[in-house]
């Protein structure tokens, strides 16, 4: 992957900043996030809830459905492929899609390596719940992050305590002495130049959304005000009584997301949120695949 | 001189950042009450016009702007804000501002594979670098919009009396021409 290419990848991350990313099963749900503001969709066979409530293996979407996807709307699409199994990843560039997510949603393919995304051209977003496994990802060419979460719950305590670890591991490399950040590359597992860029710039060289858990305006307000650029909405949509009201407010939202009075007003009638699930009654915890 | 940004989604930070490089002021604009700031110049960043198209409305910041724009405000769209501003859109009959006379292609280079970096000519600028993302460009200019720059026989740069439309993004590079040009007008229309 040139450097130039990688620097264009990172740009459409840019671009999809403050926007909402909102998980598709079918052209028509596609139709309805675009028509409700998504500045993106993923395009994947089962949204995350119903993935863990059927268990099983999962895997890459049908390139069909993919197309289909594709056909139906303008925003960009993006698609999962499972951690480390880059013949997905392959066959998600040959249908050109504009983002591939390396997800740890799906059943992973690779215990120890993740894909080497600097091989491709098409750009990678990667989930992380650290900075350690944040800068490992945008070493092997990741050039988005969001926070892991823990999709499919709308529990929204993982991705809050990502987003905060994350926080606090970048405000205390800013705080060390340059001569101590060989050390810090050293505990975190991460190149030299990585650690020093965050030292410099007090942030991650990449975008950096939220995700897994958002199931309400509400959810999207505290992850924006911890500091995401942006909201990925898997089953919190699709999940509810009302997909099209839910996902046009967590949109406004995105944008207002310090307006608590517009929030409220936003929040009102919503219908159903998805049924959560809490942390500790769940048997598959997706966020720790792939570190 | 103070000039409004619009910020409901995209990478408006970044063209915050070109204006800081040129000491001008600016702020955002996020919703209606955003509007009772009194402002010389408007930037349209990029980002995704059906999102931005979408919350313009819903937020009630649609009319307002699009009157202003009309009264000769200066503005600035990049990409997704050029779509924003075009009278037409190729293959569709969404039109957002409307006030400046070209017809647009959405994603006119593909998707993201199609994207690209490059360099051009700008007239009364020289050469500029160019970051065209998922971009669009110019098939057409109406009344006396002016071309500005084309790029393998596309307009990718227009003007049409106080707007300035660029298919690509300057706000992503070290140059800031594209902006020096736009705060021109702004000072010349004060």
């Amino acid at each position: 992957m040139k450097e130039n290419r990688y620097e264009l990848n990172k740009e459409l991350a840019q671009m999809l900043k403050g926007g909402v990313i909102m998980d598709v099963t079918t052209p028509e749900q596609a139709e309805i996030a675009e028509a409700a503001g998504a500045c993106a969709v993923m395009a994947l066979e089962r949204i995350p809830a119903d993935i863990r409530a059927s268990g099983g293996v999962s895997r890459m979407s049908d390139p069909k459905m993919i197309r289909g996807i594709q056909d139906a709307v303008t925003i960009p699409v993006m698609a999962k492929c499972r951690i480390g199994h880059f013949a997905e990843a392959q066959i998600l560039e040959a249908v050109e899609i504009d983002y591939i997510d390396e997800s740890e949603v799906l059943s992973p393919a690779d215990d120890v390596y993740h894909i080497d995304k600097t091989r491709f051209n098409v750009p990678f977003v990667c989930g992380a719940k650290d900075l350690g496994e944040a800068l490992r990802r945008i070493s092997e060419g990741a050039s988005m992050i969001r926070t892991k979460g823990e999709p499919g719950t709308g529990d929204i305590i993982q991705a809050v305590r990502h987003m905060r670890r994350m926080n606090s591991e970048i405000s205390r490399l800013t705080s060390l002495r340059e001569d101590e950040l060989y050390q810090a590359a050293k505990e975190l597992q991460v190149p030299y130049d990585l650690v020093l860029f965050v030292h410099n710039n007090g942030k991650l060289p990449v975008v950096n959304f939220a995700a897994g858990g958002v199931a309400t305006p509400a959810d999207a307000a505290l992850m924006m005000q911890l500091g995401a650029e942006g909201v990925f909405v898997g089953s919190g949509i699709f999940k509810s009584g009302n997909p099209a009201k839910r996902a046009a407010a967590i949109v406004k939202t995105v944008t207002n997301y310090t307006d608590s009075k517009m929030i409220a007003d936003l929040s009102q009638d919503l219908g159903d949120a998805m049924v959560g699930i809490n942390e500790n009654e769940i048997n598959l915890l997706m966020a720790e695949r792939g570190k | 001189m103070l000039i409004g940004v619009l910020a409901l989604q995209g990478a408006f930070i970044e063209q915050e950042n070109t204006l800081k490089k040129l000491d001008a002021d600016f702020f955002e604009i996020r919703k209606s009450s955003d509007l009772e700031r009194n402002f010389d110049g408007l930037i349209i960043p990029g980002g995704e016009s059906t999102v931005m198209g979408k919350l313009l409305r819903e937020l009630g910041l649609f009319y307002p702007l699009k009157e202003r724009i009309q009264s000769a405000l200066p503005v600035l769209g990049t990409c997704a804000g050029l779509i924003l501003l075009a009278s037409h859109i190729a293959g569709s009959d969404t039109v957002h501002f409307g006030t400046l006379p070209v017809t647009v292609k959405r994603n006119a280079y593909g998707r993201q594979l199609g994207s690209f970096s490059t360099e051009g000519f700008v007239e009364g600028l020289g050469m500029v670098p160019m970051k065209f993302i998922r971009a669009p460009y110019i098939e057409e200019v109406h009344d006396n919009t002016r071309i500005l720059s084309v790029i393998d026989n596309r307009i990718v740069a227009v003007r049409y009396q106080n707007q300035v439309g660029v298919a690509f993004h300057p706000e992503l590079t070290e140059n800031s021409a594209i902006h020096q040009y736009f705060i021109d007008i702004v000072n010349s229309v004060k």
